[in-house]
Parts: structure tokens; sequence; C-alpha cells
């Protein structure tokens, strides 16, 4: 295998110290090649959004190494770092600041890094999410949660960073709006090439949007299979194959 | 109504309702126009508003409206009660106390816009500095605050100005001091609430710096409490100048200063009411009228009010 863009190497994450503390990610690793679309998944409070936090440095304690291209991440994480890795968040309602126009709100990044053409780049980044440019005069309280996610994705693109990592992107939104944010999110990793981390605890989305998939729970990776080996059920941890067949029951009761 | 002023106003009305801007000079005025409404809409508000901006324009024009001096001394007319040459009197100087309120309008007024303008901006900066950064500049400020807390303003007010010694600018800082810990610790419980939000964790990953988040995510959170609650000390703050005048610590005599002319009336007060009265309804109507545009201000500005 080629340098993988991301890898994570003995990754573990506690919360507290001593008797009362917790650990929330233990000794995980996984690599992620340019281009794919790799999935975790668990159920809630397995560690899968802690480690999406460890690798952006939003969560800075961390023991092991996070690689980009093979390079160590620095710490604290500087601004190149963020040119190359930047995330969607869990819940749009409140991943836009709500005194903020969107204009002002995907302007900060341009702002900060001294780009350009800065209006074209909104309007640009607003219609590859599939909003109209006139979406930018809004405020968040006058958008949809299928709408404030394309602007989070928006956002996070505006830097064209190479691997973006998407913490349960659709958890917080309407099924029938779920469908529209995968679908660009899709095809915007396969027009520009973009490598994907997505947690979820939703087995369909993660089948649908990616290729290799790490199954979490109690803070470890207990395996890590293909989305053919997933498809097919040849899962071989228990914990897997419960999960699939929660999963299915859940698909057979709607 | 002549007729081309109404397609313009109309016109004007409908850029403001539009169901979406188009331009963000528009979206801003939006959002502007619709506080107007709710806070208009708000009859208590609307009331202290009113005062307020009719206080402010006999303020600006008083002195021109009525033919005495606020200073000139006329012993002949001395304790005159109110008719119709002097409206609410004459004081025991002789000086016509309609003029004197006017002027002592001034006086009060602009104390209490430079205590707002002092310790609005310094209590904000320092309590979103707080909340967010945490960590040592957090405990000594917060620290700080509890100290000037655990004294009463007044008392605190009256310390300071002992200090620096009487006068209307020493007061200014002196209630300044004592005014700005209430509203860092105010504004460090908001910054509180929002330091580990999601909005602040992604402009973090967009490479903003600590100074810019402060400046354009944290306090844009705390600004209306922050608002709110230096309208809300409005009150407070016009009653600690007078108070401090009243003791002959604030604005010095002749200055028709109203908590210094509620002290020199005190003397004739079983006698000649007229010199205390007057004052003190001037005091207690700016402040009603504060804390009801305060009141109004908090439906309109606080997020919890949505």
């Amino acid at each position: 295998m080629s340098i993988p863009s991301l890898e994570i190497k003995n990754l573990s994450i506690s919360f507290g110290v001593g008797r009362s503390g917790v650990l929330a990610v233990d000794r995980a690793n996984f690599r992620v090649g340019s281009g794919e679309a790799f999935g975790i998944i668990g159920e809630s409070g397995s560690g899968k959004s802690t480690i999406l936090r460890a690798i952006t440095g939003l969560h800075d304690n961390y023991d092991g190494d996070v690689l980009i291209d093979g390079q160590m991440a620095p710490r604290p994480r500087n601004r190149d770092f963020f040119k190359t890795v930047q995330m969607v968040f869990q819940d749009p309602y409140s991943s836009l600041h709500p005194r903020r126009m969107i204009r002002a709100t995907l302007m900060e990044p341009l702002e900060i890094y001294g780009l350009d053409r800065r209006d074209a780049r909104i309007a640009q980044a607003l219609s590859d999410v599939g909003l109209a440019p006139e979406y930018a005069y809004r405020y968040p309280h006058q958008l949809s949660g299928g709408q404030r996610q394309r602007v989070a994705v928006a956002r996070a693109l505006l830097l064209e960073p190479r691997i973006l990592l998407l913490d349960e992107p659709t958890s917080a939104l309407d099924v029938s709006v779920q469908a529209g944010v995968l679908n660009v999110l899709n095809a915007l990793r396969r027009a520009r090439g973009l490598t994907y981390v997505m947690v979820s605890h939703d087995l369909r989305v993660v089948a649908h949007m990616c290729s290799r998939i790490a199954v979490m729970t109690h803070g470890r990776i207990v395996e890590e299979l293909s989305v053919e080996d997933l498809r097919a059920q040849r899962a071989e941890e228990p914990y897997t194959r419960t999960l699939i067949a929660a999963s299915r029951a859940a698909v057979t009761a709607d | 109504m002549d007729a081309p002023a109404t397609p313009a106003r109309e016109s004007l009305r409908d850029w403001l309702q539009a169901p979406t801007a188009n331009s963000p000079r528009q979206a801003r005025a939006q959002v502007v126009w619709r506080g107007w409404l709710r806070l208009i809409s708000n009859r208590a508000a609307l009331a202290g508003l009113v005062v307020l901006a009719l206080l402010v324009a006999l303020a600006a024009v008083g002195p021109w409206l009525t033919p005495y001096s606020a200073l000139g001394q006329d012993l002949g007319t001395r304790l005159q009660p109110p008719s119709a040459l002097h409206w609410l009197g004459t004081d025991d100087l002789g000086r016509d106390i309609l003029t004197r309120i006017l002027h002592g309008a001034r006086i009060t007024l602009m104390m209490a816009l430079l205590v707002a303008a002092i310790a609005g901006p310094v209590g904000l900066a320092v309590g979103a500095t707080a909340g967010y950064l945490g960590g040592w500049f957090d405990i000594v400020s917060m620290r700080l605050v509890d100290i000037f807390l655990s004294f009463p303003s007044l008392i605190l007010a009256l310390a300071f100005v002992a200090a620096l010694g009487p006068g209307i600018e020493n007061a200014v800082i002196a209630i300044s001091l004592s005014a700005w810990p209430p509203i860092a610790r105010l504004a460090r419980a908001e910054a509180l609430t929002v330091r580990k939000s999601d909005y602040i964790a992604a402009a973090r990953l967009q490479g903003a710096s600590s100074m810019r988040l402060i400046l354009k995510h944290v306090m844009p959170i705390c600004l209306p409490s922050v608002v709110v609650r230096v309208t809300l000390n409005m009150a407070g703050i016009i009653l600690t100048a007078a108070g401090l005048g009243f003791l002959g610590l604030g604005a010095q005599p002749p200055s028709p200063e109203w908590g210094a002319m509620l002290a020199s009336g005190r003397q004739f007060m079983l006698t000649s009411w007229w010199l205390a009265a007057t004052p003190g309804a001037a005091i207690m109507l700016v402040s009603l009228s504060f804390n009801l545009l305060g009141d109004g201000l908090r439906d309109v500005l606080d997020p919890r009010n949505d």
C-alpha cells in the first residue's frame, strides 16, 4: 500500500485522570488511502466521534500518532493542517453561528487565509452543495436542517481540503433530507477525489457512502471489513453480527 | 400626503419585509427592522423609549427653551412656588428650577452614557475573554471581580471618588470602576455556555485565532445580554451619580446636577417642597424609563425568548 492519506496509529484518548478517568478510545489503528471513503460505525458512546475530534486537534490530549500523508500532524494543529483536513459536524443546528449571516460564516476561512475572489468563491461553494447564491444572505434560523448541513459542507470545502471528516452528517436530519445531503457528499468526493472518514451509527448510510468500514465498540476497533463483506454478512466478530442483525431488523420494521 | 412619497415608502417596506434578502445590507436591515417591530410592540418598552427620546431632545435644545439662566442668581425671587413665570418654582438662590432641570438632564445623561460606554465594553471584553480562555486569566479576572462585587457599588464609588477627588469626571471613572464587574461576570457566564459549542469548534477548524474567536464569535453571543444589563444598570448608574452629587462628591455647586439639586433642596423640604421634589421626580422618571426600555430590549434581544 502506498502512503495513506490519513493514518491513525495506536490512538488512545481518555477523559479525566486517575481512577475517575474514562478511556474513550483504546489503541485505535486504521489507514485511509487517497480518494477512499472510510466508515467508522458503532453505537453511541463507542468513541467514534472522539477519534475525529482527536484527528482535528479539538481533543489535543491523545496518545498515539495521527499521520497525514505519512507526516505527523503538528500539535497544536496549524493552518496548513486545516487547509488539508476539514470536518462536518453532526448537528447542523449547532454548528452554524446563530447570529452570523451565512455569508459571514463562509467568508471567515477566506479572510483568515487571505484568499481572493471571495464572493465568487462563496457563490461557487453554495452552488456546489446545491444552494442558490441568495442563501448567503440568510441567517441560520431561516434555513432548514438539510440546508444548514449543506452550508456546513460548503464551509468545510471552501479551503479545498483533501480530507473531509464527517461526524454523523445526516443523523440529525429527516430521512427524506438525508439522501439529498449524502448524494451531494458522494458527488463532491467523486468530482474532487476527496478522502472521507465518516462516522455513523447507521449501517445503511455507511454502506451507501463507504468502501471500507471499521466497527467500534467500547472504544476499540473490533473489526475492519469491506462493504462487500458487510453486504454479504461475512462478519467475523459477534458484535458486528449483532449490529448487522439489529440494522436489518430496523429496516424490516420501517 | 403627496403622491411620490408613498411609493418610495411602500418599496422600502417591501424591501424590509421581503422573504429573502438579496444583499448583505438588506439582510442586516431586515434583522434590525424585525427587532424594531418587536421592541415597539412592547408598550412598556415603547413608553420608556419615548420618554428617553423626549429627554434627549429636551437636553439637546432645552437651554434655549427657557428665558432663564441655570446659574444666574436672583435673590429677589428666591423660593417661589410653581407659577406661570417659573413653572417649577425657584430655588433658594432664585434660580429657575425648570431651567436647571433641563441643564441637569445633559449632565445626567452624559454621565450615564459615559459610564455605559466605559463599563460596557470593559466588562464585555474581560468577561468574554475569561469565559472563553479559562485558565489563569479566568481565575485572576474573576477573583478581581469577586473583590469588586463584595462591596456595595455606592460605597465602592464613594471610596474611588474620595481617592480621586470630587468632580463629574472622577465620578464617571468611579462609577465605571464599580459598574464593570457585574457585566464581566454576566459576559463570562454567556461565554462559558458557547465555548464548547460546535460553531466555535468549527471556526477553530477554519484556523481562527483566539482573538478572532472572542471578538467575532463569543462577543456577539454575549452582547445582547450585556446590552440589556447595561440598560437596566443605567437606572442604578443615574442613582449612583445622583447619590454622589447628593453627598457632595459628584458634581459641585453651582452645577445643576440633579443629585446636587436634591441635596441643596433638602434643607427646604418642609417649607418649599418643589426644591427637592422636582429633581427627585426627574431622577425617578429617567430611571424608570431606562428600566422599561431594558425590559423591552430583553424581550427583543434575548435568544431564549425566540
